[in-house]
């Protein structure tokens, strides 16, 4: 039972009145939600608070990263010579696909070139590595260690090693949350690499599952085909896989049942790469027209002193139709040449040596 | 037992608040994870009960704020959560230290139901609705926990006092 010998408050004159102080609490919480729902004008309240919070996120993040170091530098010789063939054996194989892609970039470079089309080269990459931290059970977010400082902006592609992964939502001043494309607000435009026909693949909160409700009955799509992005949306580079159709119901109504495998390993992945990348010159009216806000991601001048190597970093923020939303309203909006989009399938390791390369 | 100082006992509720913080965010094995208890929620109500006077309002709306930011949620929703369960304790105060520990978590489990709902129902406003039952698991785990929360926490004034 509860101890009761301390402090008991007395009965008579309770010091400041409890209902009053509740009520204005209340009124200031609800006056914050409203103010970061509606408006997002306390971003920058955000981030001083993103600030004070980081020290413990990362002492929470130190003992993981501690015994990943400790085994690491302590791990058995075997097992690091069983690493080391396997990974020689994965890079000799890599490489020799690698030949191949390589010609077929620079056909492929040419070809667009010739339609003055120079879509979706990822310039620049930047590895983040995953925060060990737990956000909500049922939200498939994550916190990477890159912020506004290393030139993180809201709406940015994050890929790993084997596909799309997500974007960014929230920038703080050195951490930056992820919405996985699994989440169930999340939807990105695919196409399927074999047959060309282009959808929309939405989150279902299930981490091995996305969902393709838009495909007709009649849509050329088999199970094992790969989807890949479009970058119609404007947020995603075109061209890398997102998921592998699993399943197919086509029964009934008008659209088919179709679910998708993540290629990407949204549970595995401790390191992922933050993309900027060049918008196709067609929509470039499009991104003048987008909202003026967007273009001032959540803490402006901090983004500015991304690496003076790289070209114009940060070309431009994400337009609201791919964001994090409700995807079954909005069809991505189609762009003045949607058939440059659709034709152009970038092989995914075609541009792992951007990747690569930094 | 002797009168622990006032600032023993303050330092003591911080460092509770700011550790049941901190295993909010402390990553779990998957199947764990749904189920884990609102600790730093259990710590306030504790404090309410013990310490009225130290654990105050202010307090448990700050404790819900640094929640939000730790989680990345819409600001204030934790806030008004651990306003709102703050608040009714405080209301309950009297009456709960009276109870016998089993119709104490009683209590508990309809503050941690009232918590989560207003933080389900938020959700829903802000467009987040997650409406599967395992949200409420917490609510469970956190009513069962409360014997030992109490019993951690007597022990740990006895001990510095």
């Amino acid at each position: 039972m509860v101890e009761l010998a301390h402090d008991s408050r007395p009965i008579i004159g309770r010091g400041p009145p409890l209902t009053a102080y509740f009520l204005t609490l209340a009124a200031m919480s609800i006056g914050l939600m409203v103010a970061d729902q509606r408006y997002h004008q306390i971003d920058q309240v955000r981030a001083w608070l993103s600030a004070v919070v980081h020290p413990v996120q990362r002492a929470v993040d130190f003992p993981f990263r501690a015994t990943d170091w400790v085994t690491g530098s302590f791990a058995d010789r075997g097992r690091l010579r069983q690493e080391k063939l396997e990974l020689t054996a994965r890079l000799r194989l890599a490489n020799l696909q690698l030949q191949r892609f390589a010609a077929l970039e620079e056909e492929n470079r040419r070809l667009r070139d010739m339609r003055a089309n120079t879509t979706g080269v990822a310039e620049k990459v930047l590895v983040a590595s995953i925060l060990h931290v737990d956000l909500d059970p049922f939200r498939h977010r994550v916190l990477l260690d890159k912020g506004a400082v290393d030139g993180v902006f809201r709406g940015q592609a994050v890929l790993d090693g084997e596909g799309i992964f997500g974007q960014v939502t929230k920038v703080n001043a050195a951490t930056s949350e992820v919405i996985l494309i699994s989440d169930a607000e999340h939807a990105i435009p695919v196409q399927s690499n074999r047959s060309g026909v282009r959808t929309i693949a939405v989150g279902t909160g299930d981490i091995n599952k996305l969902s393709l409700p838009f495909v007709t009955v009649e849509s050329d799509l088999q199970p094992g085909d790969l989807l890949i992005s479009t970058g119609l949306g404007g947020v995603f580079p075109p061209g890398y896989p997102v998921a592998q159709v699993t399943r197919i119901k086509r029964a009934g109504s008008m659209f088919a049942t179709v679910d998708a495998r993540p290629t990407a390993g949204l549970d595995r992945a401790r390191e992922v790469l933050l993309v900027w990348f060049t918008e196709p010159p067609a929509s470039e009216p499009a991104a003048a027209a987008a909202p003026p806000e967007a273009s001032a991601p959540g803490s402006a001048g901090a983004a500015t002193p991304a690496p003076p190597a790289a070209r114009p970093a940060a070309p431009r923020q994400a337009p609201p139709a791919t964001a994090p939303a409700n995807a079954p309203t909005g069809r991505p909006e189609v762009r003045p040449s949607p058939a440059a989009a659709a034709t152009q399938t970038t092989t995914p390791a075609a541009a792992q040596p951007d990747a690569g390369g930094e | 037992m002797r009168q622990q100082s006032v600032f023993a006992r303050r330092l003591l509720y911080w460092l509770s608040m700011a550790a049941g913080l901190v295993l909010a965010i402390v990553p779990l094995p998957p199947w764990l994870d749904p189920v884990r208890p609102d600790l730093a929620l259990l710590a306030m109500i504790y404090f309410i009960l013990t310490s009225p006077r130290i654990a105050g309002l202010g307090y448990a709306w700050l404790s819900g704020l640094f929640l939000d930011v730790l989680r990345g949620m819409v600001l204030g929703q934790h806030a008004l959560g651990f306003l709102l369960v703050g608040y009714v304790t405080h209301k309950l105060q009297l009456q709960m230290r009276m109870f016998p520990i089993l119709q104490q978590a009683a209590i508990v489990l309809l503050l941690l139901a009232l918590y989560h709902f207003v933080i389900f129902w938020i959700d829903g406003l802000t467009g987040h609705g997650y409406t599967a039952w395992g949200r409420w698991l917490p609510v469970f785990s956190g009513a069962l926990l409360w014997p030992l929360v109490v019993a951690l926490g007597d022990s740990l004034t006895r001990r510095s006092s």
